[in-house]
């Protein structure tokens, strides 16, 4: 199954997890008291954003903390700035369009 | 891109939603055709080196543009429908975007296409506001745009633009 970020921020429980865990790394069942959804349910969100590469899991005693990784949020940023470019050209190309008509006119 | 003219473009990832304003420097009936017209849509709509290749567009509520973008060499790479919902001559159209196969067979979900013209002083503002089911239909949306090596730089524009006007 493919995994990449955006799979990971499209369901509305892993985004609220991503918000908890970007302040400080949680325990899961620190996680999961926050949500009105089953401890399961709750690891499986964890699991799907550790296949992302989202999340990063660090062992303390007996417990599993999760954090973000930040530098993969980024990643989303940079992939959707190349949605402006492409409206970048199309409006270039549209301006140019547009001024050719202008001067055809005159 | 005329400097003095206004471009924003906005993602708000939480709503999935995308929201461009631009102005053209020309009058309004001249933009809006430049919108619904499919002979003056293939001539901009693809972001170089792709080709926007209507096979028809029947502009009017209840009808569709269906097009593909097509590659340097001829391949055609994606598909799209266009369903138009509201139109509202020289103010305002919206349409229901899905990717769709060469027999025009839809792959839903499709994204909501919401688009508002609005003309001052004879600069013409168009203002796009595009509501996708998740970002991952976004990203196949950008995926398309940049299939066949586009890959356009803002200095290779700058240059391109320099050629135009001389």
């Amino acid at each position: 199954m493919r995994r990449d970020i955006f799979q990971a921020i499209a369901d509305p429980t892993r985004r609220a997890i991503i918000a908890l865990i970007a302040l400080q790394a949680m325990t899961p069942n620190a996680i999961a008291e926050n949500f009105n959804t089953t401890r399961q349910a709750v690891s499986k969100h964890l699991r799907i954003l550790t296949e992302c590469e989202l999340v990063k899991q660090q062992h303390q005693g007996r417990e599993i903390y999760y954090s973000l990784e930040i530098n993969k949020m980024k990643e989303i940023d940079k992939w959707l700035e190349q949605y402006r470019k492409i409206w970048e050209t199309r409006f270039n190309q549209l301006d140019n369009f547009l001024a050719t008509i202008k001067k055809n006119k005159k | 891109m005329n400097n003095n003219l206004l471009f924003t473009f906005k993602i708000d990832k939480s709503t999935s939603s995308v929201f461009i304003d631009k102005e053209f420097d020309a009058e309004l009936s001249l933009v809006w055709d430049a919108f619904t017209k499919q002979e003056i849509l293939d001539q901009w709509w693809a972001p170089k080196p792709l080709i926007s290749k209507t096979k028809y567009m029947d502009f009017r509520v209840g009808g569709r543009r269906f097009y593909a973008m097509v590659s340097p060499d001829g391949a055609e790479i994606g598909w799209q429908i266009f369903n138009y919902t509201s139109i509202t001559p020289k103010s305002n159209f919206k349409y229901i975007s899905v990717f769709a196969d060469k027999d025009e067979t839809p792959h839903l979900p499709g994204a909501n296409w919401d688009l508002t013209f609005d003309a001052q002083n004879g600069i013409t503002k168009v203002s796009i506001s595009i509501y996708f089911e998740s970002l991952e239909e976004l990203e196949k949306m950008i995926g398309m745009g940049f299939e066949g090596g586009f890959t356009v730089t803002l200095n290779e524009l700058t240059s391109l633009l320099k050629t135009l006007k001389n």
